[in-house]
């Protein structure tokens, strides 16, 4: 197995491949209900792989990620109509090339905000970001004419190729699996750029500000590129979401998403991506065991509440810092950011 | 040194994740048999979700939490009382109706959630008296997709009345533009000459039934148009705006919530407009919870539109809804909004006892496009056919006197295009005995 | 000439409530170094406390004590039971434990306070405009609201910088570490700022629910960040920057709302606070100069 051990791109190959295969397997075998569960888990991975990596490998917080992927989720809406045929449906084909265009123009938006955020440090950051993320509304309802206010836009669904549809795949089931494909390729992608120069730079940025000056790298640099990379993660989840919900409406961007999102990396440990998929499992599972034992209808608000608390106070270093400790690795990092002060 | 022991630790933990994954993988496949969703096809064909020998279930969602909860928790609580009394009395055909309340708190993300859970997991009959226009729009397209019948949609938006494009689902109250149409025609009568403005919410609510009132006053009759955002209850700015442009007669589509800001905070700045609101903001007990001790004073002679019975006439319909909400909710009095309720309710059981002995989702839309319906506790008749998914065709024009409501005109019936605003004069329907249609 | 007096009351009125809240925000951060983004949820269920002691004894003045008194208990008791650990994890760790505070507290109260009925807080005072030569001024209200929250600015502003229990705080939240050495109980000076702030936010919520339609758990959620953003615009580390921020921030958002349109209100804090801390990354009035190599 040297070969394993010489090449990082084999190891994440098999490693994605591997979650590729569990994920399709997911879609395939579970019930017509439970697809859906899935293709939510598909985006929340997506955006939170992204995110874990600005919070945890930059030390950059964005409390308004919801923005981000709601830029995505409009993008969608406003591409597809013009291919849709008389149902209101387009092909696969335009669905991914509209997914596409959903990530390099929130990769453009990131961009931009990164701009203004690398001036910003730990909590003015914060405002900055939770001011973005609750505006949404406000933007789509001023700009009625083109985001139709607070009912939204709706979202093209893709049409079931006659081979598929034969065979049983509903448009719920096609939708999750192409959520679980965006999944695979983001992991891929971005376990590549962080063990690559680009997530070391990143790292040292986070660490130490001025050292990695004197080395040359150019901190706002790095921190947009930070942000650049989480909002194209966002920008995809967004756009996925958009695919699942089929529509783009600010209620379903909102103030709780972004929450949601920070909860399941931080839970689930900062700046790893095992941490992003336990995070991001424990969302998704929580909902859905919380809503079928029918409690009190604010109960899964309540638990989930409690959980942040617990796991922050219990175990800071998140799900992730838990299993490291417990498996008796030494982490080769601290699981704890250095905070970018 | 670092790196070679780090390497070998991610070559190890990449064959391990490897195996698990495969072995997992090994298990789920085992565990399954078939295509996809576990193979099996579900039902075998003959057998008709969410219905059998002496049930029919059937499943709505509401805003149970979160802000836009108040005030909407009370229909859902009628719809409930509603259908214990029908299985008291023996349910409908002989079956029981079992209603399925899933909360999806305003947020269309948790709607497209519930309404799977309802039609897939749940496998109801019939979707049935939704409430929410932003969050139902969200699952218009599922709904087609899965042929599911979706009736008594709760709002006014005309988005339920697509029948080429969602041929099962189903309007119930009367639509916004129905709605400014009617209340433009009586105040053209009425305050002949006044300066006329309009002030609603940002979305179907005040759009639509700003459009009404433009059908029958002409597209430059309102000299100000003011919206506001459910987001912010800081109305003092639009309110300040009507002022200064002197508008004698507004016309408001507004939730009660937003009603009674638009009436305080017009007495707070010494403006006093004669208000013309839609039948949404225009629940006197409603806007009572929200302005107490100042309610009567504030509302006095509020000009409104009604779709229900009116509670203080007391007729068959009143007597019988007072007397359900008694023995089966939990003692509140009959207001408005649990009114909503009980008549959505009972139009839902006339649909499906319409749908016959035997009911199918087939037969059941059927049932509703033959206009099967007849208008029960409604003061106008249903507009459904074929081509038409709107409910019901007008409503009275009500005015608030001391808290309660009077009538001013008889039922007014129109269209959704230029058709004019007409008084229907037939008599109204009776309550049936025991309170279940036929 | 009209619109314009009614904006800037308006702006007043509300930015006194901004400042409020950023101020209780600003005296978290500097003794703790913490950012409690439950203080919203905190000043609600203050609000809940007084509805309920106001539905029970028919007072206002009860309810509003009750409001005060439980926001200084709740300030205690979040600190003491929750916030105490997370002060010395990293900022991050803290704003989450924050946020699940808010999503906990918000849905107890969902669960304790049943949606059926209509609660409402009453406003202190008479809503109505007082006229001057028939233009509408201010409402006996708007006042009330802008001299209590300067009442407690200044009360606070005189504890802190005038007695000995202000000096102690003061010592303990900037050199712990010698105040500890000459005596003082650093951990009991630090829930004295929580429960401070939990005074502060509660007056808050009293002051500005009696504008909104409605008492439901979520009402704080706008005000906590506009609150916000008026302390990040002040700059953290100043209390004066609060005020200031409240201010601006109320005045800024009021005439946008009246002027341009109400949708824009959070767009238009989020173009503030963008403008302010492009200039000034750390806040109007902050001292601290970023380190340059």
């Amino acid at each position: 197995m040297s070969v394993l051990r010489n090449s990082t791109l084999l190891r994440h190959l098999l490693v994605t491949a591997s979650f590729a295969l569990v994920l399709f397997l997911a879609v395939y075998l579970v019930d017509d209900f439970s697809v859906n569960q899935v293709s939510t888990l598909a985006v929340y991975l997506c955006v939170c792989f992204g995110l874990t990596v600005l919070i945890g490998g930059n030390g950059q917080i964005s409390l308004g990620h919801a923005a981000l992927m709601a830029v995505g989720a409009y993008t969608m809406a406003k591409f597809l109509p013009s291919y849709a045929d008389e149902f209101g449906q387009v092909s696969v084909g335009v669905v991914l090339a509209g997914l596409l265009l959903a990530i390099v123009v929130t990769t453009a938006v990131g961009a931009v905000i990164g701009l203004a955020a690398a001036r910003l440090r730990g909590p003015y950051l914060a405002g900055a970001t939770l001011a973005l993320g609750v505006a949404v509304p406000g933007v789509t309802t001023y700009f009625h004419d083109t985001f139709n206010g607070e009912q939204g836009l709706p979202v093209a669904s893709p049409v079931v190729p006659e081979s598929m549809a034969s065979a049983g795949w509903s448009i719920d089931r096609l939708v999750a699996l192409i959520a679980v494909g965006c999944a695979v390729v983001v992991l891929f992608l971005v376990a590549n750029l962080k063990r690559s120069g680009f997530g070391r730079h990143l790292a040292a940025v986070r660490d130490h500000e001025i050292a990695a000056q004197l080395c040359g790298l150019s901190v706002p640099r790095e921190q947009v590129k930070a942000f650049a990379l989480s909002a194209a993660t966002a920008g995809l989840g967004g756009g996925v979401l958009g695919l699942v919900l089929q529509g783009a409406n600010p209620h379903s961007f909102g103030l709780v998403l972004s929450l949601t999102v920070l909860g399941a990396v931080v839970i689930g440990g900062l700046g790893s991506l095992r941490g992003a998929l336990w995070g991001s499992l424990i969302v998704v599972l929580l909902s859905r065991v919380l809503s079928e034992l029918e409690v009190n209808d604010n109960a899964p608000a309540a638990a989930y509440g409690l959980l942040l608390m617990i796991v922050m106070l219990a175990a800071p270093g998140g799900i992730q810092g838990l299993v490291a400790r417990l498996g008796g690795h030494l982490p080769r990092r601290s699981p704890q950011p250095q905070g970018g002060n | 040194m670092n790196r070679s022991i780090g390497r070998w630790q991610g070559a190890g933990r990449a064959r391990r994740t490897a195996v698990a994954a495969a072995t997992l993988s090994l298990a789920l496949v085992a565990a399954a048999c078939g295509g996809p969703g576990g193979g099996g096809s579900g039902d075998g064909g003959g057998d008709v979700p969410g219905v059998t020998d002496d049930t029919i279930k059937i499943g709505t969602t509401q805003p149970l939490t979160g802000p836009a909860a108040p005030g909407y928790a009370r229909i859902s609580k009628a719809m409930e009382a509603y259908f214990d009394h029908v299985n008291a009395e023996g349910g409908i055909h002989g079956r029981k109706i079992e209603l399925i309340v899933e909360d999806d708190g305003y947020n269309p993300t948790i709607t497209a959630e519930k309404t799977r859970k309802l039609v897939l997991q749940d496998k109801v009959f019939a979707l049935a008296g939704a409430l929410g226009t932003p969050t139902h729009t969200a699952v218009l397209d599922f709904i087609r997709q899965n042929k599911v019948p979706d009736l008594m949609v709760s709002s006014g938006s005309l988005s339920w009345n697509q029948p080429e494009k969602y041929p099962y689902t189903f309007g119930w109250q009367t639509d916004y533009i129905r709605e400014g149409k009617i209340l433009a025609t009586y105040a053209q009568k009425e305050f002949e000459g006044k300066t006329f403005c309009s002030f609603g919410q940002g979305d179907d609510l005040g759009a639509d039934g700003v459009k009404g009132v433009e059908t029958v006053l002409g597209g430059d009759a309102l000299k100000a148009k003011e919206t506001y955002s459910v987001s912010n209850t800081n109305v003092a700015p639009q309110i300040g705006k009507l002022q200064a442009a002197g508008c004698d007669v507004v016309f408001g589509f507004m939730i009660p919530g937003f009603t009674a800001l638009a009436l305080g905070t017009s007495a707070q700045l010494g403006y006093k407009p004669q208000w013309v609101i839609s039948s949404v903001g225009a629940d006197p007990a409603s806007l009572a919870g929200y302005l107490k001790e100042n309610a009567e004073a504030l509302t006095q002679g509020v000009i409104g539109a009604l779709y229900l019975p009116v509670i203080e006439e007391n007729n068959s319909w009143i007597k019988l809804f007072t007397e359900i909400n008694e023995k089966y909710s939990d003692g509140a009095a009959l207001d408005y909004t649990s009114l909503h309720g009980y008549a959505m309710a009972y139009a839902i059981a006339q649909a499906l006892a319409a749908a016959g002995e035997d009911p199918t989702r087939e037969s059941l839309i059927e049932a509703m496009e033959d206009g099967a319906v007849s208008r029960g506790p409604s003061p106008t008749p249903y507009a459904y056919a074929a081509d038409d998914h709107s409910g019901m065709t007008g409503s009275y024009v009500t005015q608030i006197d001391k808290l309660k409501v009077k009538v001013l005109t008889p039922p007014m019936v129109t269209d959704d295009g230029d058709g004019p605003v007409e008084e229907h004069t037939e008599p109204e329907e009776e309550a049936p005995a025991n309170g279940v249609p036929e | 000439m009209e619109r314009f007096i009614l904006f800037t009351v308006n702006g007043l009125a509300f930015g006194a409530i901004y400042a409020s809240v950023a101020l209780a925000l600003v005296i978290i951060w500097r003794a703790t170094r913490v950012l409690n983004f439950a203080q919203g949820a905190q000043a609600v269920a203050s609000a809940y406390v007084a509805w309920v002691v106001t539905d029970l004894t028919g007072s206002y003045w009860l309810g509003l004590a009750a409001a005060l008194v439980s926001g200084l208990l709740l300030g205690a008791l979040v600190q003491l039971t929750v916030f105490r650990r997370a002060e010395s994890m990293p900022p991050l760790n803290a704003v989450i434990v924050g946020v699940g505070l808010l999503i906990f507290i918000e849905a107890v109260l969902g669960m304790i306070f049943s949606i059926e009925h209509t609660r409402t807080i009453d406003a202190a005072f008479g809503s109505t405009k007082l006229r001057i030569a028939d233009t509408p001024l201010v409402s006996p209200q708007d006042l009330f609201v802008i001299g209590s929250v300067l009442a407690v600015m200044v009360a606070i502003g005189w504890l802190m910088t005038k007695t000995p229990v202000g000096l102690r705080m003061r010592a303990a939240a900037f050199a712990p570490d010698t105040a500890r050495l000459m005596g003082v109980r650093v951990p009991r000076m630090l829930t004295l700022g929580w429960a401070l702030a939990g005074f502060a936010g509660a007056l808050a919520a009293m002051l500005v629910l009696p504008t909104s339609a409605e008492l439901v758990p979520q009402a704080m959620d706008g005000v906590f960040v506009l609150g916000f953003t008026a302390a990040v615009v002040g700059g953290l580390d100043s209390p004066v920057g609060a005020v200031v921020g409240g201010i601006v921030s109320g005045l800024v958002l009021s005439y946008t709302s009246g002027y341009l349109s109400s949708d824009l209100l959070y767009p238009a804090t989020l173009v503030l606070l963008i403008a302010v801390l492009l200039v000034k990354p750390e806040g109007l009035f902050s001292s601290v100069q970023a380190r340059r190599v």
